[in-house]
């Protein structure tokens, strides 16, 4: 196990480099240079305050120069200051974490309470006229663009009936109320931003449970369980479903890059501080810092999120551990 | 049941195709034509959907938007696919440090938020059509390139490579001719798949205002500006968002059928 881990992490070492590569060429793409955007709108910036800029982030150096200097910082954990407010780009980006995180993990906990109980009912029945209709239903679903999705039901439930508000995590001067008011007013702020987010991924999830399912199934212990007796519930709630659920872990490894990327148009649809509406307003504001910023560490963290769901899967399965030595 | 499946998917896409290429016979107004005092007119049989805030015929934005989303889901997908078999064929054929370079390659690029990257690039280069193209091309190969690899690596020790190796075939006449056509099914399932997910970027971007600029009508900038009158042209948001659905579903169903059908070779 531990030679296993650290082959893996010596592996990693030239994704990093990668990484900080590909990041810094996409950050040298944009025409002018960086500081242009945190300058051009200020007419009190003379030239020869740029020139000292260009002097300070050291832009006149050629690009290898550049770049070891860039990594080195980034190394040391100095992801640079915001063009806008000139704050600390790591502390902007990690006071939007548990936003993004909260959200998508209350989308998570449903959609695992409903893909779990529909997977299995699919994959008990495979071929079912059930099973046909669920999963033409499920294909229909995940056709629906969410932004689209999101916005039909902010039109409906929101602006239509409104039953909820349409922007946001709080009613303005909500933090004067009862703890209990602010909760349910928070509720009533994430229950479709969360619902839009779950519906995407039930889809995913159930038609990966299915199959994973359906596959397990038919496994030479599962024929040994029923041979034994067992009730067929038992059989497939506690033979079937422990080892369908086993790939999973993969897939949240890898769930990162999708849930960041998916944050920026819900939660600019729903106005919602999280690391996907800073991107985006990044984006818009040309604030390089914060950009690159949130590109390199959502790579990084996907690097360490892929190698934790390894790690995991080799813990939760010793058929992994056994084929590695 | 699958076979039909694809069936229904290409008389989807093939109707929208069609409604995309003769938009200009098809559409009842000029999609950019701005009469300020239709503005936001609801369907009617003079506008069967209506018209938006500057009194755009919506009908006839929607056909020509279907021209957008239909060639980004073209020309993006057969970028990324092209970029795929030629990584995944040489990876897989010629192995060792090719193979190691390559799908090291492969793996960064699957560490981005591919919208992150999507975003930040086009907003640096330029949200024109090309650019939006080649971007979402260039960051959605990493599936092909795994699939073809790997289905070359399971075919390359076999006795009809060895055959043609022996013969005196190039490695390249041995991908093309010989390796290719069997990993077909699997790239073609992909190739629907990944056009329906190039087409969903495109309108995403559209939709934040990254992606193809008005006047210039594209399913994503039209829902966007059906999100300024929500609760007041419901039309606005229902029509440009039921076309994204529907293309969508569309290569959802070829690449369902495709898959289904796709028998082990015998």
């Amino acid at each position: 196990m531990t030679s296993y881990l650290i082959r893996r992490i010596v592996a990693l070492i030239p994704v990093l480099i990668g990484i900080t590569v590909i990041s810094f060429g996409v950050m040298h793409l944009a025409p002018g240079r960086p500081t242009d955007a945190a300058t051009d709108l200020n007419v009190k910036v003379s030239l020869e305050a740029r020139e000292r800029l260009n002097q300070l982030y050291g832009l006149n150096d050629p690009l290898p120069v550049q770049y070891g200097r860039w990594v080195g910082r980034l190394a040391r954990g100095d992801f640079g200051a915001s063009f806008h407010d000139g704050r600390p780009v790591l502390a902007k980006i990690a006071e939007r974490v548990p936003i993004t995180l909260g959200i998508n993990l209350c989308a998570l906990l449903l959609t695992l309470a409903v893909a779990v109980p529909l997977g299995l009912a699919t994959a008990a029945r495979a071929g079912s006229r059930l099973d046909r209709g669920v999963t033409t239903l499920l294909l229909i679903v995940f056709s629906a663009p969410s932004f689209w999705l999101a916005l039909l039901a902010l039109g409906f439930f929101g602006v239509e009936l409104r039953w909820v508000p349409v922007s946001g995590l709080q009613t303005l001067l909500a933090d004067r109320w009862p703890l209990w008011r602010q909760w349910l007013d928070l509720g009533r702020h994430l229950i479709l931003p969360v619902t839009i987010l779950a519906l995407g991924d039930l889809v995913i999830y159930t038609r990966y449970l299915r199959g994973n399912l359906v596959e397990v199934l038919q496994q030479d212990y599962i024929r040994t369980a029923r041979a034994h007796g067992l009730p067929p519930r038992r059989v497939l709630y506690r033979h079937a479903l422990r080892n369908a659920l086993l790939p999973f872990i993969t897939m949240l490894g890898f769930a990162l890059p999708g849930l960041l990327g998916g944050s920026v148009i819900l939660e600019s649809l729903f106005g919602i501080p999280g690391l996907g509406r800073l991107f985006y307003d990044g984006v818009m504001g040309r604030d390089y810092p914060v950009i690159m910023g949130l590109v390199v560490l959502g790579a990084v963290l996907t690097l360490a999120g892929n190698l934790l769901a390894d790690l995991a899967y080799a813990v939760a399965d010793p058929r992994i551990r056994y084929n590695e030595r | 049941m699958t076979p039909a499946r694809a069936r229904w998917g290409l008389v989807l896409l093939g109707i929208i195709a069609a409604a995309g290429l003769l938009a200009p016979w098809l559409a009842p107004a000029d999609p950019t034509a701005i009469h300020l005092e239709e503005a936001l007119l609801a369907p009617s049989p003079h506008h069967w959907l209506g018209t938006d805030q500057l009194g755009r015929d919506v009908a006839s934005r929607l056909l020509y938007g279907a021209r957008v989303s239909l060639s980004v889901g073209l020309v993006a997908v057969g970028l990324a696919t092209l970029v795929g078999i030629a990584v995944g064929a040489a990876a897989g054929y010629f192995g060792g440090l090719v193979d190691a370079l390559l799908m090291r390659a492969a793996d960064i690029m699957l560490c981005f938020p591919t919208l992150f990257l999507i975003l930040a690039v086009v907003a640096f280069i330029g949200p024109m059509l090309l650019n939006i193209m080649a971007v979402i091309g260039l960051t959605s190969w990493m599936g092909i390139a795994r699939l073809v690899r790997a289905e070359i690596l399971s075919l390359r020790t076999r006795e009809f490579v060895l055959a043609a190796r022996v013969a005196g075939a190039s490695p390249c006449w041995i991908i093309r001719r010989h390796l290719l056509p069997n990993a077909l099914a699997p790239i073609l399932v992909n190739i629907t798949f990944g056009m329906a997910g190039a087409i969903l970027v495109e309108s995403g971007l559209s939709f934040l205002g990254i992606g193809i600029q008005p006047p210039t009508p594209s399913w994503g900038n039209m829902l966007s500006e059906g999100k300024a009158t929500l609760g007041v042209a419901w039309w606005l948001t229902v029509a440009p968002g039921a076309a994204i659905f529907l293309v969508t579903l569309g290569c959802h169903l070829v690449g369902e059928g495709l898959h289904g059908s796709e028998a082990p070779p015998a």
